[in-house]
């Protein structure tokens, strides 16, 4: 048994033992479940993929005579103004007006981080305190007052593989889906994947301290459609998509490198991005947990073709099995293809590694845990209810 | 072994003439077809590869295309990969039915090898960074 603060205490005096969550799997081998668990101080987790329920918190500063901006685009994407004078969130996914699906939320971001002017334009109605009507001028990321990452669902505790059994070609969020079973594309880092390494968020809860997009940041929050009542495997792991991570850092401080801005053909503009979480080995539950494999991984195979909430889906399938190239669906042996980089998530888990190795980062224990108990509603269509009406 | 990539538009006229049947048998051809657009009464559009012969039957075996009256042009695309902007997702694998982009272990770069592409472009819009791109 360690507590955070020997763990810490070892960080700070350059002796804590740091492996990433793929690293262990060989080592758990070697040394065994006990021995490992005594040597080992922190495993890393990382993935680098798109994630849509993203965005940036902005604060543009007054101008002067000043303006409480109640219309605002950044590069002609709109951004929601509908907080105080000059804040404005700008979302991953919002399109240009102007440039439609070629450029988004995300790209305004990345280009605030790649130290380019964006374009500022915003309107008002005018007050008393905020006589100015218009304005148009140009920015960039360094003259906001702040400037912060804030995604409402990041980082999904595994993630439903995609298949098209319809004869026509599809375009999604799981990228293009060829037609009877042409491929099954699938987007977590599996066996390096931050929750799939903590399936009961023990070390993963509000206030932890992770690499976000480059930088440290936060967690802040359950995610939205955190689902931890998702269908287990007997390890714990979900057998499907369950927990998500609302997360927050300092845009200012974040690199191209690990906040991308992307395109899903036909589908819409999305992010990728980088997040790498510590967790400390605190006992051997932790360990046996971090210690988990691909081949213990499974994720649902999902058919996409059909339009609705509840979608058909051909069971399940390893990581080990979508890593190999080729899956089995309906009898038929299909390609894979990840959406999320492996390569880019193996970059990430190293640097945190690196981070801890050199005492520069310490962990944190959760304030809060997140919720284990959490029901996922689905959005009903019907009448307002007689009780409601005044 | 030389290898030739030309691209056949031919007028509707032409597009119920066996033309790859003689390219095989009096020229001794291997024809892979890469991209076809063929409907009867309408212009028709082939990319093909020749090998299998020497580059004396290949030309020869051009000239009778020519010279049945379809328009040849060498194949003028070919696939850009930016591989210094590339995350190595891997999104572009998922549509590539030729092989020339793949992922896999133990390193999970993205690699592409153009000697497997047919420059079928699916990749171009697959790309979720925009960094493949068809070029003359």
């Amino acid at each position: 048994m360690k507590s955070y603060a020997e763990i810490n205490e070892k960080i700070k005096q350059g002796k804590a033992v740091v492996v990433t969550a793929e690293e262990i799997i060989d080592l758990v081998q070697e040394k065994g479940y006990q021995k490992a668990a005594a040597e080992i101080d922190v495993v890393t987790t990382a993935t680098f993929g798109p994630m849509c329920s993203s965005g940036a918190f902005l604060n543009f500063g007054h101008s002067d005579p000043p303006i409480r901006m109640s219309k605002v685009s950044l590069n002609n994407v709109p951004a929601y103004a509908g907080v105080a004078a000059v804040d404005a969130y700008i979302g991953a996914t919002e399109l240009s007006e102007t440039q439609g699906f070629q450029y988004g939320g995300a790209h305004v971001i990345e280009d605030l981080i790649s130290g380019k002017q964006v374009e500022l334009k915003a309107l008002s109605y005018g007050t008393d305190c905020y006589p100015r009507k218009e304005i148009h001028t140009y920015i960039t990321l360094q003259d906001l007052n702040q400037a912060y990452l804030f995604n409402p669902r990041n980082v999904y505790q595994n993630y439903a593989a995609a298949v098209n059994s319809s004869s026509k070609t599809i375009y999604t969020y799981m990228g293009t889906l060829l037609p009877n079973f042409g491929n099954v594309t699938y987007s977590t880092s599996g066996e390096l994947s931050p929750l799939l390494n903590d399936p009961y968020y023990r070390t993963i809860g509000i206030g932890t301290r992770i690499f976000l997009g480059g930088t440290v940041g936060y967690v802040a929050w359950e995610g939205t459609q955190h689902n931890p009542l998702q269908k287990r495997a007997e390890n714990g792991v979900p057998l499907s998509s369950a927990g998500t991570l609302a997360l927050i850092g300092n845009l200012k401080e974040m690199k191209r490198d690990f906040l991308r801005a992307a395109l899903f053909d036909r589908y819409g503009v999305t992010m990728y991005v980088g997040v790498g979480i510590p967790i400390p080995i605190l006992d051997e539950e932790m360990l046996r947990f971090t210690a988990i494999s691909n081949r213990e991984i499974q994720t649902t195979i999902v058919d996409y073709s059909v339009p609705e909430r509840s979608k058909p889906n051909y069971g399940l399938v390893s990581y080990e099995q979508l890593r190999s190239g080729r899956v089995t669906v309906q009898g038929k042996s299909v390609p894979t293809a990840p959406l999320s980089s492996l390569y880019q998530a193996r970059r990430i888990a190293a640097i945190l590694k690196e981070w801890i190795t050199l005492g520069q980062f310490t962990l944190t224990e959760p304030v809060q845990a997140l919720p284990l108990e959490n029901k996922l509603n689905s959005l009903e269509i019907h009448a307002k209810e007689a009780s409601q009406h005044a | 072994m030389p290898k030739t990539r030309i691209v056949l538009s031919f007028p509707p006229s032409l597009t119920e003439v066996p033309l790859t049947y003689h390219l095989v048998k009096e020229f001794d051809l291997a024809i892979n077809i890469l991209k076809a657009k063929i409907t009867p009464g309408e212009e028709g559009k082939l990319v093909i590869e020749l090998s299998n012969g020497s580059e004396a039957n290949i030309q020869a075996g051009i000239q009778y295309i020519i010279s049945q009256g379809v328009h040849v042009e060498p194949i003028g695309k070919e696939i850009v990969w930016n591989e210094a902007e590339c995350i190595h997702c891997g999104a572009c694998t998922a549509v590539c039915r030729s092989k020339a982009l793949t992922i896999a272990a133990p390193d999970w770069q993205l690699s592409f090898d153009k000697e497997q592409c047919i420059v079928c472009e699916s990749c171009v819009k697959a790309c979720p960074m925009q960094i493949i791109q068809a070029t003359f």
